[in-house]
């Protein structure tokens, strides 16, 4: 998306206070982007063309609004359901579609499940499945930061399950004794896996759990890009300013399943899918768009068949990679392979050209 | 086997007013991989807590409903998100009989599924049971059939000991057998000799029993006799057994998908020097998982299969 | 200005002492002897241990109120899961001294066997529950214990007890959400004596009021003067009825100041502010309670000294019976790793 990174990685500290009307088109193709290849995806799991796929749907606009109001030197701290911000990040469609099949073009180099990545270059930090670890992490990259007198903040996502978490109450704890440049981007989407939001913790809001470590934190309406934007800048400005952290509870409803291997149906109702599908925030933006006449249903159709030839074109090459090869699972466990790892690895290569073992 | 394990909890909660299952999306959702299925609906929400999202107080509160006599049997999703609940396992449950003068048993059980082959990657494929054996005052069960899941679990749930129980999800679907009714009950401590050779002794457990005695039966045709050995539980240990089969065989080999170093195998290669050495014909051989992190696109490559055993038990037989 | 001029006076409704003084008259002065017997114990065991006779030992001098009146507050069913500095609950609470005294040697005659470190005992004849010296993995496990009450439909609630420190630890975010979440009978009880070893509170949270953190997990929380020995035992006592009565969990915080080191191993002059010590003497528990029932005539002077002295032979004697008794029996090492001892290479 390289009107994406152009339009939010601009110069630092020169982040627009309000999202221009200018602004608001690319940022919905950039979810619109995301909502096509979070289908394509499903659907290539189901065909057994990926092993696994985590989606966002529902969750576009709070994620490419949130990430539009960062800059490129801000670092990011994702769970596995940020598509959406990996996309402003800049990260090419092709190289997550690498990720999803983990073959020899993916910078995990084929160890991480599908939704499980990171790109230094674009200083998103990469994921692992226990959720909060990449709270604490976050909290101690912005000190680090500070330290070495950096003006940017690190921003932590995670969803509405994750507060129960240790990493949340170390990390928010720790960021609030050392006024940390952190910004705690929860989703509520309502639910983790089958646990509804109001079984995850009495507390009234999420937000209101800030309190307890001494910092504001913040509700806003996942589903408007413009509530979204204003919040993230601010708190990203308080970041800079020394004034400490924000958790900001965006809530926003997960529209699909957990993961693929989920069934909603088996613990929520179709009434309260539908009551959410109609606050869809990709065509709430549409209609907004429309509204200003930013966009037409015919140009609108272009924006979607354009996400798809990206998608596609991006997908035959993925599957064009080769797969990874096998000699390099020995490598990045440290610097440098001990001797054990080095015996281990000639072991496997003599057991692969004996034809004992296949790829 | 889920269903076996599933039965064992049902039966469990019938008989026993007392146990109760917590953990997440055991509830509603019947659990991830369907071991709870159909417990909330039987037993309400109360003997079924569907928790937050905090394995530190799964357990912890586990600990405190074992203090006052209830048997919580609590699910962690994967095992590979244990470790929030490591303190409260290794620091409170296997220490709270010892460290009270026995006035405060904490008879929790702990079931978790385990073990790569289900393209989970990093985070949904570990197998950590060498942690958790090396705990003084933990039990560690692992079966590896539906029969044993069943009566491994309700010993484990009625023990009065902790017992980490590690469930084998590669398999949970993929091997199915005879499962009794009833109260039936596999005393915890006891290997099986699931196959009886005389050769090589392979010891093997979980999820690697599959691939062991397919390898047994690769190499029958060979006309090497190999001995397979169901450890069933690492702790306690059916030490007896493991030195029985070596003694008669004078070879072992070790099979399990962790890890090599200070894997569970070090422990058994360790007690052979010790107490069987005399018996020994050949180097005993470990075939494990690799040294690194579980990778996700090559773990069949990780994974010992039946190929890679059966090449260490025939270098084994043929070692002078 | 001597220090007992000094000495903030306990607060009090005259009014409530006025009503039911007999009840009062013998709830205080109960407490007043318990805690001038837990002040002669500290001082006769660090004694101790700078000789080397204990090894270990943690004070919890300037901390008396609290335990003194959380226990006098409690009925025999509820249930204590301590923090590091509670033991006196469980004395009096009815676990008898000699015994503690045993623990605190490693004596056979410790009902743990000597497998602890001092000042970590077990006392399951008081539901005082064994603790480890792991900060905050009691409070999840009060949590669960006050579920099982409920569960079982059994009176009695569960108070769990930490430090200041211990709100930063997995257990106490654990914890506290659960018990918001199931509406457990358990009473919160944070002893915020200001300092985890040498960490100011200020700088162990961003808040202000650990009571405050309550409220994220949508409990009630209140900070109360943890050195004041009537409000303590009105406070626990009146949010434990509320419990009982199903209102849901609650916490209390206690504001505390620590009086001696963190431990046997700790020298707070490298840490501490040289005016702290005065400062906390201004609320010292003991002499404000002391100064109290002195002012009111539950106590006299005559009175006051021979309490003094019958703490002190009951300590003496305690510590002689300990000191004279064997160490545990080697062969206990190996009980009650398991219920039995297993099969395999285990106990040979
Ligand atoms: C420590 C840990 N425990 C359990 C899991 C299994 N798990 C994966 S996602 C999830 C729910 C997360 O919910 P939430 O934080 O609301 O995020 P969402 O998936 O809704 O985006 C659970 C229980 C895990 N990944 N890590
Ligand atoms: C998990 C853990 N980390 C560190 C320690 C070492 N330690 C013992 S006491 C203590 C401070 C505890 O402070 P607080 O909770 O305020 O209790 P206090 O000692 O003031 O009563 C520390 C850090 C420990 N026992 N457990
Ligand atoms: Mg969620
Ligand atoms: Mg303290």
């Amino acid at each position: 998306m390289a009107d994406a990174t152009t339009s939010s990685g601009a110069a630092s500290s020169s982040i627009p206070a309000d999202l221009a009307a200018e602004t608001l088109p690319s940022l919905y193709r950039t979810m619109v982007l995301a909502r096509v290849m979070d289908e394509r995806c499903l659907s290539l799991q189901r065909q057994g063309r990926i092993g696994f796929y985590v989606p966002l749907q529902g969750q576009e606009a709070a994620q490419v609004a949130c990430a539009w109001a960062l800059d490129a030197a801000d670092w990011v701290f994702p769970a596995y359901r940020e598509l959406g911000v990996a996309l402003v990040r800049g990260v090419p469609v092709k190289l997550l579609l690498d990720q999803f099949i983990g073959n020899s073009g993916d910078e995990m180099k084929g160890r991480q499940m599908p939704n499980h990545y990171g790109y230094r270059r674009f200083k998103f930090v990469t994921a692992s499945s226990p959720v909060g670890t990449q709270i604490s992490h976050a909290v101690g990259t912005a000190m680090a930061a500070r330290r070495r007198g950096d003006a940017i903040c690190t921003i932590a996502f995670f969803g509405d399950g994750t507060t129960s978490s240790n990493d949340f109450h170390a990390g928010l704890n720790f960021a609030g004794v050392y006024r940390a440049p952190t910004l705690f981007f929860c989703q509520n989407n309502q639910w983790a896996i089958s646990l509804p939001r109001e079984r995850q913790t009495a507390s009234e809001t999420l937000a209101m759990k800030a309190s307890a470590y001494g910092f504001p934190g913040v509700v806003v309406d996942g589903t408007d890009v413009h509530a979204v934007y204003r919040v993230v800048r601010e708190a990203r400005r308080r970041a800079l300013a020394g004034e400490g952290p924000t958790l900001i509870e965006a809530q926003v409803y997960r529209l699909g399943p957990h993961s693929t291997s989920d069934d909603p149906r088996r613990y929520r109702s179709d009434a309260e899918l539908a009551q959410w599908k109609e606050r869809d925030p990709i065509a709430r933006l549409k209609h907004e768009l429309l509204t200003l006449g930013l966009v037409t249903e015919e140009s609108d159709q272009k924006v979607w068949e354009a996400a798809k030839e990206l998608v596609g074109a991006a997908l035959k090459e993925a599957e064009a990679t080769a797969p990874v090869d096998p000699r390099t699972m020995f490598d990045d466990v440290f610097a440098r392979p001990t001797p054990a790892l080095e015996e281990q690895r000639r072991a496997m290569d003599g057991l692969l050209k004996e034809g004992v073992v296949r790829p | 086997m889920v269903q076996a394990i599933n039965r064992a909890m049902f039966e469990a909660m019938r008989a026993d007013p007392n146990v109760l299952v917590l953990g997440e999306d055991v509830g509603v959702n019947g659990g991830v991989f369907r071991a709870t299925e159909g417990l909330q609906k039987e037993f309400g929400p109360d003997r079924v807590l569907d928790t937050p999202l905090s394995e530190t107080g799964i357990v912890g509160t586990a600990v405190g409903m074992a203090l006052y006599g209830l048997k919580p049997v609590a699910e962690i999703q994967f095992v590979d998100f244990i470790y929030p609940a490591f303190d409260q396992i290794v620091s409170e449950i296997a220490k709270f009989r010892y460290r009270s003068g026995g006035q405060y048993p904490c008879h929790v059980v702990i079931r978790s599924p385990y073990g790569g082959g289900i393209k989970g990657g990093l985070y949904h494929s570990q197998s950590p049971e060498a942690y958790f054996a090396h705990t003084a005052g933990l039990k560690v069960v692992i079966p590896s059939t539906p029969a044993d899941a069943k009566g491994l679990l309700l010993s484990a749930i009625f023990d009065d000991d902790p017992v980490l129980f590690l469930e084998p999800k590669r398999i949970y679907r993929a091997v199915t057998g005879e499962v009794p009714d009833g109260d039936h009950r596999v005393q915890i401590g006891q290997a099986a000799t699931v196959r009886p050779g005389s050769d090589v002794s392979v010891f093997a457990y979980g999820a690697m029993m599959p691939p062991a005695l397919q390898a047994a039966e690769t190499l029958a045709a060979e006309g090497i006799s190999a001995e397979v050995v169901d450890l069933r539980s690492l702790v306690p240990l059916d030490e007896a057994a493991v030195l029985a089969s070596v003694e008669k065989t004078g070879r072992a080999v070790i099979v399990h998908e962790a890890p090599r170093f200070c894997g569970f195998g070090a422990e058994l290669s360790a007690i052979l020097a010790e107490k069987a050495l005399y018996s020994l014909k050949a180097p005993v051989v470990r075939v494990t998982g690799y040294d690194t992190p579980f990778p996700y696109a090559l773990e069949s490559l990780y994974l010992p299969g039946a190929d890679r055993i059966a090449h260490a038990v025939r270098a084994t037989a043929r070692a002078a | 200005m001597s220090p007992d001029d000094a000495l903030v006076p306990l607060t009090y409704d005259p009014t409530e002492l006025d009503r039911s003084l007999a009840g009062w008259r013998r709830t205080l002065l109960d407490g007043y002897r318990w805690m001038l017997l837990a002040r002669a114990l500290d001082r006769r065991m660090l004694g101790l241990q700078r000789q080397g006779r204990v090894g270990f030992y943690g004070a919890a001098t300037g901390q008396e109120a609290v335990s003194v009146g959380a226990a006098l507050a409690l009925t025999p069913d509820d249930w204590v899961f301590p923090g590091l500095r509670e033991q006196l609950i469980a004395l009096v609470r009815g676990h008898p001294l000699p015994t503690y005294v045993h623990h605190l040697f490693a004596t056979d005659l410790d009902p743990a066997r000597g497998r602890q470190m001092p000042c970590h005992p077990t006392a399951r004849d008081v539901r005082y529950v064994s603790m480890s010296s792991v900060i905050g993995t009691q409070i999840t496990q009060g949590v669960g214990l006050a579920y099982a009450l409920k569960a079982k439909r059994q009176p009695g609630a569960v108070l769990a007890f930490f430090g200041d420190g211990a709100t930063s630890a997995n257990d106490f975010h654990a914890g506290l959400n659960l018990a918001g979440v199931w509406r457990t009978p358990v009473l919160f009880c944070c002893t915020n004596n200001q300092w985890a070893i040498s960490q100011p509170v200020e700088r162990q949270t961003g808040v202000r009021e650990l009571a405050q953190k309550a409220a994220a997990y949508g409990l009630p929380g209140r900070r109360v003067d943890g050195t004041d020995l009537i409000a303590v035992y009105r406070e626990v006592r009146d949010a434990l009825a509320r419990i009982r009565s199903g209102a849901g969990p609650e916490m209390l915080e206690f504001l505390l100041y620590r009086m001696t080191a963190h431990s046997s191993s700790d020298d707070p002059t490298r840490y501490q502010a040289a005016d702290w010590m005065s400062r906390a003497a201004a609320r010292d528990p003991v002499p404000r309670v002391e100064r109290f029932l002195l002012d009111t005539g539950l106590l006299t002077e005559e009175a006051r000294g021979r309490l003094a002295e019958e703490v002190d032979r009951e300590v003496r004697a305690a510590v002689a019976e300990a000191e004279a008794a064997p160490p545990p029996d080697p062969a206990s090492l190996f009980q009650d790793v398991f219920a039995s001892a297993s099969p395999g290479s285990f106990g040979r």
